[in-house]
């Protein structure tokens, strides 16, 4: 197989969420001498990508979504290391969790998906996530940006407490905040003060990065000023 | 076991020897702009026309949930309630994650009202209990506590017997007691639909409990919902569940229910099949003259 066969054939794999292909083709192109990154850069984030956007116009339903997402992770455990060695960088750590008194999971695991498929190394928290267990995860992690889930209006309000206990930990400069879920708005993220909301997994992704670039050229605003 | 909930003139009564009961999803603010727009602006004039469209689509009850965000949810549900028994003799079924919402419903609902839901957390429970017990409602509860959904039938059967104690122990009796073994949707889960049956068959046989469900969770994600959903209900009423908090709008879903009935022995003479048939008829006569 061609270098370049073998970059077509995991984008369809990875769009069709065939995991056993995506590995077995990740292999092949690293034992081919292919890069990491190519393989990464090239096929499987264009195919969430894709995935992504067969999603938002309602070509593409949440089992596919999910099936082409773990097609991709079955792949990028293979790669990560590789990419840490190469120093190929992510374009940010993302922390996310759905709050304390909530189990709802499926809107912030397409969520993670599609960040993942942009680049975005995701430290999932899982369901059910105390104040205390997002300051550790900043402290161990240091993550850029931290996403907060929640489904119900009785847990929203742990949006606010969670930012609280972020600030009260002398963290809340280090990280960017987004929010989201079923109930909540932009209105409601302002009033909560968090950095950023989303409605759906793919805006959440260009907000994400939006975020980063903001915070970058105001840190260099900063700088300048000096 | 007879879970009976009443209006001032209609009684509906749940039971495994009582045709399904069919609780009404839609006045849920949820995934509705539009509607909370409104609610937020204080305008209730959509529950109007939720209301008749529920009622003429079969629904025996109808779910009240007002749960829009940064709104005094106690007061709309309020309104809320006021309103719709000024419509409709259905009971209603008070559905709110904020407890004074559901007393504040309480307070002003006539007749005895199904309250939904505490979940197996002891401190919900202990704060909503007291009022189903105070109110002489019944309240529907939630297989599931601060630490998840269990994904094994078994450790669900032990939620509802925790469930089932935290009753006692409010002294609300076990008739009273609807349990929701929790319908998560197969779009993210094959075995959801599985667990969901086992649990339910489980239930059934070593309590004998009335059961409900938020029915459309099953289909969440995947195309052609309503086909989904037709087919979901009668395979999980063969094993035991006695209601649903559901889409009552849709005519496929009704009808494929009251043919379940039909078909478990729960309407006798096929009356209400017959019934349905002839008021279809009816309608069809009158919009066609």
């Amino acid at each position: 197989m061609s270098h370049e066969d073998i970059i077509k054939s995991l984008f369809e794999e990875t769009i069709a969420g065939n995991g056993p292909a995506v590995l077995d083709l990740t292999r092949q192109g690293l034992a081919e001498g292919m890069s990491a990154s190519d393989l990464l850069f090239e096929a499987l984030i264009p195919a969430l990508e894709e995935v992504g956007a067969r999603f938002e116009r309602g070509d593409y339903f949440v089992p596919e979504m999910l099936i082409a997402g773990k097609a991709m992770s079955g792949a990028l455990e293979v790669l990560r290391p590789l990419l840490a060695d190469t120093g190929a960088e992510s374009i940010g750590t993302f922390v996310m969790g759905t709050v304390k008194g909530d189990v709802h999971d499926i809107g912030k695991n397409l969520v993670n998906i599609m960040l993942e498929g942009a680049g975005f190394t995701v430290i999932d928290l899982g369901v059910q996530v105390a104040p205390e267990k997002f300051v550790n995860a900043i402290k161990e992690h240091q993550p850029t940006i931290v996403g907060m889930s929640a489904f119900l209006t009785t847990t929203m309000p742990m949006f606010k407490q969670n930012i609280h206990e972020i600030t009260k930990a002398g963290l809340r400069e280090q990280v960017i905040i987004m929010v989201g879920g079923a109930p909540v708005t932009q209105e409601y993220a302002d009033v909560v003060g968090a950095d950023g909301y989303a409605a759906d997994a793919s805006t959440a992704v260009r907000r994400a990065k939006e975020l980063i670039e903001k915070r970058k050229a105001d840190a260099a605003a900063t700088g300048a000023a000096l | 076991m007879h879970t009976v909930i009443s209006s001032p003139t209609r009684t509906v009564t749940i039971g495994s020897d009582q045709p399904f009961c069919i609780i009404g999803e839609r006045i849920n603010p949820t995934g509705r702009k539009k509607f909370q727009e409104q609610l937020r602006a204080g305008d209730l004039s959509m529950i109007a026309v939720d209301v008749e469209q529920q009622v003429a689509g079969g629904a025996d009850v109808l779910d009240v949930n007002m749960g829009v965000p940064l709104t005094d949810e106690a007061e709309l549900m309020r309104k809320a309630v006021v309103m719709v028994q000024s419509i409709t003799d259905l009971p209603l079924c008070l559905d709110s994650s904020v407890i004074d919402a559901l007393e504040a419903g309480l307070q002003v609902y006539q007749g005895k009202a199904l309250v939904n839901s505490i979940t197996a957390e002891d401190e919900r429970a202990d704060a909503v209990l007291p009022l189903v017990k105070r109110y002489g409602a019944a309240i529907i509860a939630l297989t599931n506590d601060e630490f998840g959904i269990p994904m094994d039938p078994q450790e669900r059967l032990a939620m509802c017997e925790k469930l089932m104690s935290l009753c006692e122990r409010h002294g609300v009796p076990l008739e009273d007691l609807v349990i929701d073994p929790l319908c998560m949707t197969v779009g993210a889960d094959s075995e959801a639909g599985k667990v969901l049956f086992e649990t339910i068959h489980l239930i059934k046989e070593k309590h004998g409990l009335n059961m409900t469900i938020g029915a459309s969770n099953i289909s969440f994600g995947l195309p052609n919902r309503h086909a989904a959903n037709a087919a979901f209900l009668p395979m999980a009423m063969q094993a035991g569940l006695t209601s649903a908090v559901m889409d009552a709008r849709t005519e496929g879903i009704v009808t494929a229910v009251r043919a379940a009935d039909l078909m478990l022995g729960n309407d006798a003479w096929g009356a209400n099949w017959i019934a349905r048939f002839r008021a279809k008829q009816a309608a069809e006569a009158a919009a066609n003259a």
